[in-house]
């Protein structure tokens, strides 16, 4: 939202930063998905930043100067999401799980972005066994059901831990350990392709080293797509860590506030009718997960020629041009 | 991209035509090799998760940890074997799954293979009504959003998809139980039938232990009444959100094959555009849809644990939820191993389906 609104000049730089490119090329509904995704992020994102100035409560605060706060309390003008069963501000917890969620889909994705590419660049272009042995261990991980995966992870990691750190990073590392094979993957298979390619003999002709043929040549070339498998990772992200959390295997609702763990509480709440507890923090997933997936959808329909929409009058002129060119 | 295809063949998927004498003898061989394949994985997986597992500690400090005496903790590790090398334990392991043995639970002392019979049956029940709700939805939805493409009921039906996707299995639960079970109170928010049924049925001679099933069998129609009245609302909010993923295959492929010459010829010839939809753009299009729907097994294997814990719905993802939470890593173990194979032998099954479709895949 904040890069959409600066104004076009400098245009020499400014044009080629990926989002701001994406939204001059879209036009009509692309154009408006693009958009609403890009205000949910970035919602998310000030909302994630600015939280303990927004939230008028801590996410761990139970009681203040006038005493305990109700418990399950439906919202009013002083809670205005409500209250839980432990007496916490709704409004507050939602805001500040905003702020977990992000942390974690951060550590995640550059850990795994950093593993996977290093992984994919070496195995792709080294080739041998390490290759092979890399091939079927991240096509074993691939296969599982990721959520599976992230649980053993977190058992494995976060023995007894229940820091804000320690937290955050048990379910970043769990996460992590899923998404390498997908960055790995993409990575491999580029490297496989541009392997063979005139200017990455003639470097090595010259008698670059492997190393730096595969980060100096290599490693630019290799990433292009990984903007959008960034976005569609961010959401997966997000869903492993409420899904983790909705198990129990998340953060301590004391250290940190987080989103799947309180739809977890709200579960026997909604059988006695209290929406609110679960209402808000399950809106903050799908919205914050829906404004990613919108961004990352655009960006890949617009990368692609073919998915490209023009808007009606662009359309006409290309029509046009294009039906005199065809008819032969 | 595979040798028994003829170079610079690139028509449809069907129209390839097949070396006649290839025929039989290729896919033998692609489905042993491919057959063979399953072993490495399971195999990798079932070590990665061991050690994993082993990493935190023995099973048994994990699971009785702090309520037994540090002397009474040592000398029950050593009884199960626990202070062995762990490479010695691991091979005791392997050979123990061979021979279809799991161990025993450390919560419940149950056989871990009881436990996963028991309650598997549960999770295969859930699983299909699913991807009955997945299909019903997202195949017709899928054409209408092909047929009626960058129009606004495509345009509603791609938000709706991404807003499925979205979606935590566990909040969509959550709305279906609020709005369903408890404002209007049409349908039961929790289990798989109530607690008269669920006797009557798991007290049939030799049950199936898919509930509806068992009901049909007995002929007992107040029984399947209940359960199916049980069964909607989980079907619906792990079936949807699958529904959403399928939408938007079909979607993809059906855009695909309506472009197609012989679907221009089909409506040069007066064929209907519904008929068209239907058979002529479908079909074909259902091809790629199989080849994905192995992929799509791991994720409904993972939404169905939430799904199971959001319902309290008694299967596998149930139980695990709950052994997970009593740290109980035998049985975790086991259950893991277990989806490890059957996501394994899904895929064998959609590669080898996919094989018989499009022969080119075989090499």
């Amino acid at each position: 939202m904040s890069t959409a609104t600066l104004p076009a000049s400098n245009k020499s730089w400014l044009d080629r930063l990926p989002v701001i490119s994406h939204l001059r090329m879209s036009s009509g509904l692309q154009r408006g998905m693009l958009i609403a995704g890009l205000t949910l992020s970035g919602l998310f994102i000030i909302t994630a930043l600015f939280a303990p100035l927004i939230a008028p409560f801590d996410f761990a605060q139970s009681s203040d100067a006038s005493g305990d706060f109700p418990r399950q309390a439906a919202p009013d003008s002083k809670f205005i999401w409500g209250t839980t069963a432990t007496g916490y501000d709704v409004f507050s917890r939602t805001l500040f799980g905003a702020q977990t969620a992000m942390w974690v889909i951060l550590a995640a994705v550059v850990m795994s972005l950093f593993l996977g590419v290093l992984l994919g660049l070496v195995s792709g272009y080294l080739g041998g066994w390490f290759d092979r042995i890399a091939v079927v261990l991240s096509d074993a991980i691939y296969a599982f059901p990721s959520l599976l995966l992230a649980i053993v992870m977190s058992i494995v990691i976060s023995q007894g831990q229940s820091s804000l750190f320690g937290g955050v990073m048990a379910a970043a590392i769990s996460i992590t350990v899923v998404f390498i094979p997908q960055y790995f993957r993409v990575v491999r298979a580029e490297v496989m392709r541009l392997k063979a390619e005139p200017f990455v003999e003639s470097a090595q002709v010259i008698g670059a080293s492997p190393w730096r043929v595969m980060f100096a040549h290599l490693l630019r070339n290799a990433t292009r797509t990984l903007p959008l498998i960034f976005t569609l990772n961010a959401t997966e992200a997000l869903l492993t860590l409420a899904g983790l959390g909705f198990l129990g295997f998340g953060i301590e609702p004391t250290s940190a506030s987080e989103w799947g763990y309180d739809l977890n509480r709200a579960m026997s709440d909604a059988t006695s009718g209290i929406w609110w507890t679960g209402l808000f923090p399950g809106l903050a997933i799908v919205l914050t997960v829906m404004g990613l997936t919108l961004v990352g959808e655009s960006m890949n329909d617009l990368n692609d020629p073919r998915l490209r929409r023009f808007s009606r009058k662009k359309a006409k002129r290309i029509t046009q041009s294009g039906q005199v060119g065809a008819s032969k | 991209m595979t040798i028994t295809s003829p170079p610079g063949q690139e028509a449809s998927p069907l129209a390839t035509p097949k070396p006649a004498k290839q025929k039989g003898g290729g896919f033998l061989r692609y489905l042993i090799t491919r057959f063979l394949l399953i072993i490495p994985t399971v195999f990798i997986l079932i070590t990665v998760v061991f050690f994993l597992m082993r990493v935190t500690g023995d099973p048994i400090t994990a699971a009785l940890g702090g309520r037994l005496t540090p002397d009474q903790l040592a000398q029950r590790i050593h009884e199960a074997g626990y202070d062995r090398p762990i490479l010695i334990q691991y091979f005791e392991y392997l050979g123990q799954i061979v021979t279809g043995d799991l161990g025993r639970t450390m919560s419940d002392n149950r056989a871990v293979t009881e436990v996963l019979a028991t309650y598997g049956a549960a999770t295969l029940e859930l699983a299909i009504n699913a991807v009955i709700v997945a299909l019903l939805v997202g195949i017709p939805l899928g054409l209408v959003a092909a047929k009626f493409r960058d129009r606004y009921p495509d345009a509603v039906l791609r938000i709706l998809a991404i807003l499925s996707y979205a979606t935590p299995v566990f909040f969509a639960g959550l709305l279906l139980k609020l709005v369903f079970g408890v404002w209007l109170g049409w349908l039961p928010i929790s289990g798989r039938a109530d607690w008269q049924t669920e006797l009557e049925l798991t007290g049939l001679q030799s049950p199936s232990g898919i509930y509806w099933l068992d009901a049909l069998r007995s002929g007992n129609m107040e029984a399947f009444a209940n359960v199916t009245e049980h069964a909607i609302l989980p079907a619906l909010a792990l079936g949807l959100l699958t529904g959403g993923v399928f939408l938007r295959l079909v979607r993809t492929n059906a855009i695909g094959t309506l472009g197609r010459e012989y679907v221009e010829a089909g409506r040069s010839r007066g064929v209907s555009e519904y008929r068209l939809t239907t058979k002529h753009a479908y079909r074909p299009a259902l091809i790629p849809i199989i080849t994905v729907m192995g992929l799509q097994i791991a994720m409904l294997l993972g939404g169905a644990v939430l799904t199971e814990t959001t319902f309290e719905w008694s299967g596998l993802g149930f139980k695990l939820a709950e052994y997970l939470t009593a740290r109980d890593f035998v049985a975790v173990q086991g259950i893991v191993v277990l989806l490890a194979i059957i996501v394994a032998v899904t895929n064998f099954i959609v590669d080898v389906l996919a094989a018989l479709i499009d022969p080119r895949v075989r090499y």
